[in-house]
């Protein structure tokens, strides 16, 4: 059993959790040892959050060390890139194509880079990069809030492993009434996955 | 049944499956789902007392008739709980006492990053510190049958990371809680229970004769182990640290302590028996090193692992390389220039009634006082309208301070309201007592928003889900003796701003309660506002109230509609009314 180190990277009411949640317990599903580290209490005030999801054979630490990320999903692009350290040349990286600006983007004091700044800023790292329409496919379905899931369906194309698990975890842990939209994003999201990987 | 639990939720069911029956805290990040989550079980009590040293007392209380109590708090918490503790480690207890206290190394969400391992050296109790969330649902059962054996409370060390971690727990079907073997009552034995100094001193001897034989006790613990491995290296190490130690240093020797006081001197003396050279990794202070330097063991630990922050396996692995222990790696990952990225600082939330507080505060150039919850925010640029801010309830005392010794200048306190219930009350009592003429703010949002929305006097519900009468703090007020008291919507702009201008001039001590409900907790949401650029004139009043969802744009500002909850606060200090509701025409509507 290969171990996998994941990385998520969001802003606070994005959903990160929640993903990390599933992913956590799709490994626990899948017969791995897993683990899941974050650090809220912040984070519910526009704060950034990231959450470290491992799985292997025996995980010890709870936190995926730098350097030694597998994956970096990125919820929103100047966050992803914030963990650019957690990369090496393996790692694949996986962002949402959304930004949030920060309080000092706002007040104009600093500016926010570009998407070809982020992108050749996280490539030193790794050549496996690849932007997600996460939100923008959330959108059409009728909820931007369901990035997250979509990020989860790309990111399934990639990591693999039972579908069923992965649908029966997210019928778990997201509120009955979004169920259903919640299984489309995730398919949008492997479709994604598998006609930009390919 | 394996089931992924966070440290504290295991916790939680650690403390239901070992027969807790009473549970007591103030929330306090990292410490707080663990009764979020215990109050959930049936057949339980569990209450936000009003601050920790409440919460211990009510612990105490049912541990001293018998039964068996849970108490948790986040190391600060420790510090307003330390009076309890002292007097409890001497009286002992019939029943069972655990005290789960939390600490916060790197500060993720406090003021400081106290080791809080001194307190159990220093009020001589026993100290546990599990290393992941299995160990944490079975340390409340070990730490229990300490306290009930030995007469003793029982600390279990936590830490954010494993607080807030999530892994592997093995749950039962169906849970069954352990019964008490006999029923609760309280027996009156003075000698054992009032601390008087003549009984007190009978009381002392007692408790060094209870060290003495806990630390035989902790040769044989399951709790500590000595793990085998090569002669080289042997790791000394407990909690959280161990995960990230066993990934550096695969093949020593470990020594992993699942009770950190007091000592195991055999296992210790052991474990260096068996290796060349003993190093100790803990986070923060070197709490074990010293202890192991003392026995003339010659060990390493802080003069390799820094004594500030938290421990990841990144760092442990530099630093054991730096001092020579492991070898580096053969081709390491290259370095990369890290561009200017901007940060992403908490903020006060779109809609949050304090912003119009703060805001009104910094109109008046107020020299504030402030205190701990979310409304410490309002330090933060640009708001920029807090200057002190050390720990709960400190800003009344301070503020009352500063007017004394003769800066009286538009000086202000700011405490939330479950802050004010935690620790402002007596220093409010003070002021009005000591001919105080200082103005005190109540940042009221009816609710404990920071950690998560726990109930507290003023929410009108308790922990248990039950409805309890509100204390009105513009009524507790009065009742003090305060006669100038005033209680106003901080959204209501120009009444904030008069109010607080005529308490400064006032000479008698004031009051005044800023009472707006925290939108996170009601969610109440009104449509997005937008912005007319052509009556924006730039004057950058809107930027200034620190609102997440207004961004500067070419000509003026626009609003996140996405973000925006309709609170209005900045149509009502735009002075051009450019900013106003969606009308049909696709224009603002004031």
């Amino acid at each position: 059993m290969k171990k996998i180190d994941f990385l998520m990277a969001g802003v606070g009411g994005q959903g990160t959790i929640l993903a990390s949640d599933i992913l956590v317990e799709v490994g626990l599903q899948m017969g791995y040892d897993a683990k899941k580290s974050e650090v809220h209490g912040m984070s519910q005030r526009g704060g950034t959050v990231e959450s470290h999801v491992r799985w292997g054979e025996k995980v010890y630490s709870p936190v995926v060390e730098k350097g030694k990320a597998d994956y970096l999903i990125g919820f929103e692009m100047l966050e992803a890139a914030r963990w650019t350290s957690y990369l090496n040349s393996d790692s694949a990286v996986l962002v949402n194509r959304f930004r949030i600006p920060p309080p000092s983007v706002n007040l104009g004091q600093t500016s926010y880079p570009t998407e070809q700044e982020l992108e050749d800023y996280i490539s030193t790292r790794t050549g496996q990069f690849q932007w997600v329409e996460g939100t923008a496919i959330a959108q059409e379905l009728g909820n931007p809030a369901m990035a997250g899931v979509v990020l989860l369906g790309a990111l399934f194309a990639r990591v693999g492993g039972a579908e069923d698990i992965w649908l029966n975890v997210i019928e778990q842990l997201v509120p009955i009434k979004f169920v259903e939209l919640n299984k489309q994003a995730f398919n949008k999201g492997r479709e994604f996955g598998l006609n930009t990987t390919a | 049944m394996k089931k992924i639990m966070s440290g504290n939720e295991a916790f939680a069911y650690g403390a239901y499956l070992a027969g807790i029956n009473v549970a007591a805290a103030y929330p306090g990040t990292p410490s707080t789902e663990i009764l979020d989550n215990f109050s959930k079980y049936s057949g339980v009590y569990a209450e936000w007392s009003t601050n920790e040293k409440v919460a211990l007392d009510v612990g105490i209380g049912a541990a001293y008739a018998g039964g068996r109590a849970l108490v948790t708090m986040k190391h600060v918490g420790m510090n307003v709980a330390a009076d309890s503790l002292f007097y409890i480690s001497y009286t002992g207890m019939k029943g069972g006492l655990v005290i789960i206290n939390a600490d916060d190394p790197s500060m993720h969400s406090s003021q400081n990053e106290q080791d809080n391992r001194h307190y159990a050296r220093f009020a001589k109790v026993p100290m546990l510190e599990p290393a992941d969330s299995e160990e944490a649902k079975q340390s409340v059962k070990a730490a229990l049958e300490i306290s009930e054996k030995f007469d003793t409370p029982v600390i279990i060390r936590t830490t954010t990371r494993l607080s807030h971690s999530l892994s592997i727990v093995e749950t039962e079907d169906e849970p069954v809680a352990e019964s008490l073997s006999e029923p609760v009552a309280f027996e009156r034995n003075p000698v054992k229970y009032v601390m008087v100094p003549a009984f007190a001193r009978q009381r002392h001897p007692v408790v060094e004769d209870r060290l003495k034989k806990l630390a035989v006790m902790a040769e044989t613990t399951a709790l500590n182990r000595i793990e085998p491995g090569d002669d080289e290296i042997g790791v000394i190490v407990s909690g959280v640290a161990y995960q990230y130690a066993r990934e550096v240093f695969p093949n020593a020797t470990f020594l992993k302590l699942g009770m950190v006081y007091p000592l195991p001197a055999g296992l210790i003396k052991e474990l260096a028996g068996r290796v060349k050279q003993v190093v100790v990794i803990e986070e923060l202070d070197p709490f074990i090193e010293e202890h192991v330097r003392l026995m003339g063991i010659p060990a390493r630990g802080k003069d390799i692992f820094p004594n500030i922050g938290e421990f990841n396996p990144g760092l442990l692995r530099r630093c054991a390389q730096e001092a020579g222990l492991i070898s580096a790696p053969v081709q390491s990952t290259p370095a990369v220039s890290v561009p200017q990225l901007p940060g992403r600082p908490p903020m006060l939330c779109p809609g949050c009634g304090h912003r119009g507080l703060f805001y009104a505060l910094q109109r008046v150039k107020a020299l504030v006082h402030g205190d701990i919850g979310c409304y410490t925010l309002g330090s933060a640029p640009p708001l920029s309208a807090m200057h002190t801010s050390g720990c709960m309830g400190a800003s009344i005392g301070v503020v009352h301070g500063v007017d004394k010794v003769g800066v009286k200048d538009r000086t202000v306190a700011v405490i939330g309201d479950s802050t004010f219930f935690h620790s402002g009350v007596a220093p409010l009592i003070n002021l009005h007592y000591n001919n105080g003429t200082s103005t005190v703010i109540v940042a009221d949002n009816r609710v404990t928003a920071m950690t998560g929305h726990q109930a507290n006097p003023g929410t009108g519900s308790t922990l248990m889900g039950i409805e309890s009468p509100v204390v009105k703090i513009d009524e507790l007020a009065r009742g003090i003796g305060f006669k100038k008291v005033d209680v106003v919507n901080p959204y209501d702009f120009k009444t904030m701003v008069d109010t607080i201008k005529d308490h400064l001039q006032s000479k008698e001590p004031s009051v005044i309660v800023a009472q707006y409900p925290c939108v996170l907790y009601k969610r109440e949401r009104k449509p997005a506002l937008v912005v007319d650029l052509e009556k924006c004139n730039e004057c950058g009043n809107c930027l200034r109230i620190a609102c997440s969802p207004i961004t500067k744009v070419e000509g003026g500002v626009s609003i996140n509609a996405a973000l925006c909850i309709g609170c209005g606060f900045c149509a009502t200090i735009c002075n051009q009314g450019a900013i106003g509701l969606p009308n049909r025409e696709g224009g603002t509507e004031q």
